[in-house]
């Protein structure tokens, strides 16, 4: 499965946080790497939505939507916003 | 962690369709008349979703390929094995519903105030974003110069060529065909690499501003080569389509 980048869950996002997020920093809990949410490595096609570090490729952020309630794990995330 | 000025939540609405127009033999430009748009920046995307009769959902992202202040338009290829794609390209009619949430993003963005000179390299129908970006720039009277460097199969798979052949005052379109070229074919006929950067870029030091769109190929590739070339991270923006159309 190819990767797209944060721009395609601009959507998600917005919906989740209520704000648009596509532009605002991130910093990976595993590398420290910091970058725009609109950098980050983004999987869709998953049973859920898996968004990974660019640099050290580890998971930031997965969500997961039944039904219209979307479940949101950050744990991989040590800034957002 | 979000911002503390929320905005309202982002909803599901439904537009109808203005008009529908090819573009080439599996690219339609979808023209919309949205109830309750706020209006959008150049670059952004918008939420298309389909439901179909058993109740299965699905849904895609899809660049806004008109101007702000011009009505919404999306510019659509199809892809054979899609869900959503041929729909939109085959079956859709003017006075049809569509439902949609949008606009999208705040980062693959541009306003004449970010400067320049602007860079634009999109891969087949990366290129939506761009046409935006270079439509606002005309509208607004900007002058910053820019450097379209555009990627297609072939000749035929050039989504918005008339319009690209009277290019805006200011404006140089630099065309390669990957795949095939017709005779006497003067432009490019490769993929994007650095070679072919460093002669159609902006130098690096003249604080020119790149957006790349296209295959998460062909976006990769060449800002890679870009960084490499001394561009600051910074100024060049991306996104990524996935593996759809050619580039």
């Amino acid at each position: 499965m190819e990767a797209v980048d944060g721009n395609a869950i601009g959507g998600l996002l917005l919906e989740v946080f209520g704000t648009e997020m596509t532009d605002a920093p991130s910093v990976c809990v595993s590398c420290g790497d910091a970058r725009q949410v609109a950098e980050l490595v983004v999987y869709l096609r998953g049973p859920g939505t898996v968004v990974r570090c660019r640099s050290c490729g580890s998971v930031l952020m997965v969500f997961v939507t039944i039904h219209d309630r979307t479940c949101v794990d950050l744990m991989g995330l040590a800034v957002l916003g | 962690m979000a911002g503390t000025a929320l905005r309202g939540r982002l909803t599901w609405q439904v537009a109808k369709v203005a008009a529908v127009a090819d573009e080439t033999a599996s690219v339609r430009t979808i023209t919309l008349d949205v109830p309750d748009w706020p209006g959008h920046r150049a670059g952004q995307h918008l939420d298309i979703r389909l439901t179909d009769e058993d109740g299965y959902v699905a849904e895609r992202s899809y660049s806004v390929a008109s101007a702000p202040g011009e009505p919404v338009a999306i510019t659509v290829e199809r892809l054979d094995d899609g869900e959503v794609s041929p729909y939109l390209t085959d079956e859709l009619r003017a006075g049809d519903d569509l439902e949609l949430r949008g606009p999208i993003g705040g980062y693959f963005v541009w306003e004449p105030g970010d400067g320049g000179p602007l860079l634009l390299l999109a891969g087949g129908s990366g290129i939506v974003p761009l046409r935006s970006i270079l439509r606002h720039r005309e509208r607004t009277g900007s002058t910053v110069p820019v450097r379209l460097l555009y990627s297609s199969r072939t000749l035929d798979d050039v989504i918005y060529r008339v319009e690209f052949d009277m290019a805006a005052s200011g404006v140089e379109v630099v065309h390669t065909l990957t795949r095939h070229q017709p005779p006497g074919w003067a432009g490019y006929a490769r993929r994007v690499d650095a070679a072919l950067l460093a002669e159609v870029a902006w130098p690096a030091a003249g604080t020119p501003l790149a957006y790349v769109c296209g295959p998460t190929s062909f976006v990769e590739a060449v800002s890679q080569a870009l960084v490499q070339d001394g561009y600051p991270p910074q100024r060049v923006k991306t996104e990524r389509f996935g593996a759809t159309g050619g580039t």
